[in-house]
């Protein structure tokens, strides 16, 4: 059990570091949207009330694993469909550039708006991400 | 192991990758909808592969499947109905609400386990236990916490600090419980009645605890909340052996985390102070000297019509007002009669502008406002003085200029530079307070004119106008 025990452990803190990198660098711009697909990823949940209806044999049992696949299965298909309403609205009409605009900041999307293949490239630059971080500017 | 586990965990593996890979892609707005596409293709294999191992396990019972398949559908139903039916501008509610179901499942497994195999005479071990133990605090505390913060938002609980008597002793008693039920309950001391002491008392600071917090600081919460629900997730993994569940919990807890720390920052707010809560009770009302109304100057339709015709360049500053009276496609006319006419426009958006960090985007994207003209907070700021008009609708903690001065309650939140624009044009219904609770010095500036109306009709009426007399 205990080495079984410290593999589960292994796999959650490397988790937390990829959850922690993975995040970083995501624009004001998408917090809304990515809140909620995160939201819809921990719907994973639904797998764990799946399992406990294997062992469920009492009334109270299958109330519990009831309400609990009832409550993930809403977490999951609800949080994914939100999510992609929200997403789907940023589609500009006709033209999707990145929000550099006119100038100022600027740059903040170089190459990786355009071409949603790159996504690996996407991520700006240590500057850049300086830059987007709310709280750099506005007030002297 | 056999060949249905092999690819049961080949498929779990997968599908965690497929979460990496759409988190990653939510970094770009061009990516972002292939991202969670991605995501819920993972998402649906592994709910799909789980289902192959049960019917392998030939140990579910009829009522098993039954309880599986109403479950599953009353459930998805519920989530689809909602997800399709709400309003842009009640979306911050509605994740909330699906995070706290998210953490009441993820609570609800623990409770089975525990209920199932635990006890003194059970053959859960002391590690389980004690995962059992903390998915049953956070996911219940994200439950209800969830649930009230859901509320508030859509309006159903007043949206301002409820500050109970003596709370921080409250809240410290309802924690030592869950304290002393933990301990007993990971110590084999008291079985099941701790559990259920566990499960009131976390339900009850997650209320106490939101209930203290203000609208403004809503999002920040629900953000945390969702972090909390990863996290119960994950230690729902470690109480069913399930290394996807943690994999996945563990994801949502850090990067749920991040955006919290990021949101606060935006705000200029330290997340311990929102816990804390308390904020924009309105006792610093005043900070003003003489009050709200003295020295404000209004504007008709037609002369604010005239000038934003004329200008040469236009700053639009979208805030919840808009987003309330729904009036995000009234601005988008309107932009774009003064751009037929010549008019340079840009949207600058606070990045806490709306209800949440992005939401206004989401909003004026949903009346197609063309992504390039949605400025960000840096980007813009340096270009207000080149603008002939600041058109701010519904915004207002966002533009108060006292957030340069120390002293005031929204002292060094960054804000939007829209006194420095050569007129400045409000809108707004009345000339109340925002969530700080303190006069907006703006609106006493010789430079701002106040066009108090709701946004839609204020909007519709500045539309009429500029066809009419410059048409």
């Amino acid at each position: 059990m205990v080495p079984e025990a410290l593999d589960d452990l292994t796999v959650f803190l490397l988790s937390l570091l990829v959850g922690y990198a993975v995040i970083s660098r995501v624009p004001a711009t998408l917090h809304t949207p990515l809140m909620s697909a995160a939201n819809a990823i921990h719907g994973v949940v639904l797998v764990g009330a799946l399992i406990i209806a294997i062992t469920a044999d009492t009334p109270a049992g299958y109330a519990l694993a009831l309400v609990a696949t009832a409550f993930a299965a809403m977490n999951a298909v609800g949080g994914y469909v939100v999510t992609d309403r929200m997403l789907q609205m940023f589609r500009g009409p006709g033209r999707r550039p990145g929000r550099a605009g006119g100038g100022g900041a600027g740059g903040e999307h170089h190459g990786g708006a355009d071409a949603a293949d790159a996504a690996v490239d996407a991520d700006p630059g240590g500057p850049d991400a300086a830059a987007r971080r709310p709280g750099t500017g506005g007030a002297p | 192991m056999s060949a249905v586990d092999v690819v049961v965990r080949l498929v779990y593996l997968a599908a965690a990758t497929l979460f990496v890979i759409g988190l990653h892609l939510m970094n770009s707005p061009a990516t972002a909808r292939r991202g969670n596409v991605l995501s819920a293709v993972g998402m649906g294999a592994a709910v799909a592969v789980t289902l192959v191992l049960l019917l392998a396990a030939q140990t579910v019972t009829p009522a098993g499947w039954a309880v599986i398949a109403v479950g599953t559908l009353v459930g998805s139903a519920a989530g689809l109905y909602a997800a399709r039916r709400v309003a842009m501008t009640a979306m911050p509610q509605l994740v909330s609400l699906f995070n706290a179901v998210g953490g009441g499942a993820a609570a609800l497994i623990g409770i089975h386990d525990y209920l199932r195999f635990g006890g003194p005479d059970g053959d859960l071990t002391l590690l389980t236990t004690t995962a059992v133990t903390l998915d049953v605090i956070i996911g219940t505390v994200a439950f209800s916490g969830s649930l009230v913060a859901s509320a508030k938002l859509q309006g159903w609980m007043p949206g301002r600090p409820l500050l109970l008597p003596l709370r921080g002793a409250v809240n410290l008693v309802v924690a030592a419980v869950i304290a002393v039920a933990s301990v007993g309950l990971i110590a084999e001391l008291a079985g099941t009645p701790a559990l259920l002491l566990i499960v009131v008392a976390a339900l009850l600071l997650g209320v106490l605890v939101v209930l203290a917090i203000g609208g403004a600081d809503m999002p920040v919460v629900v953000s945390l909340l969702n972090s909390c629900t990863g996290v119960a997730v994950a230690m729902a993994g470690f109480v069913i052996g399930n290394s996807m569940l943690i994999i996945a919990g563990a994801l949502v807890g850090a990067s749920g985390g991040i955006l919290t720390k990021l949101m606060a920052d935006a705000m200029n707010r330290p997340i311990r102070a929102i816990l804390v809560g308390g904020y924009g009770t309105g006792d610093a009302a005043g900070a003003l000297p003489g009050g709200a109304g003295d020295g404000v100057r209004t504007i008709d339709a037609d002369d604010a019509a005239i000038r934003l015709a004329y200008a040469g360049r236009v700053i639009i500053v979208p805030g919840y007002g808009l987003a309330a009276a729904q009036a995000q496609h009234e601005l988008h006319e309107l932009a774009e009669l003064l751009e037929e006419r010549g008019v340079r426009v840009d949207y600058a958006i606070h990045p806490v502008a709306g209800r949440m960090p992005g939401h206004m985007n989401v909003l004026l994207a949903e009346a197609k406002v063309p992504y390039s003209q949605m400025r960000e907070m840096d980007e813009i700021n340096p270009e207000f003085p080149r603008a002939a008009v600041a058109l701010v609708v519904g915004a207002n903690d966002v533009t108060n200029p006292a957030a340069r001065r120390p002293g005031t309650p929204v002292s060094g939140m960054p804000i939007l530079d829209v006194d420095r624009a050569e007129t400045v044009i409000v809108v707004k219904r009345s000339l109340g307070h925002g969530y700080a609770g303190i006069d907006n010095e703006l609106y006493t500036d010789p430079r701002t004119r106040m066009y108090l109306a709701d946004a839609k009709t204020a909007l519709s009426e500045l539309g009429t106008a500029v066809k009419t007399l410059v048409g």
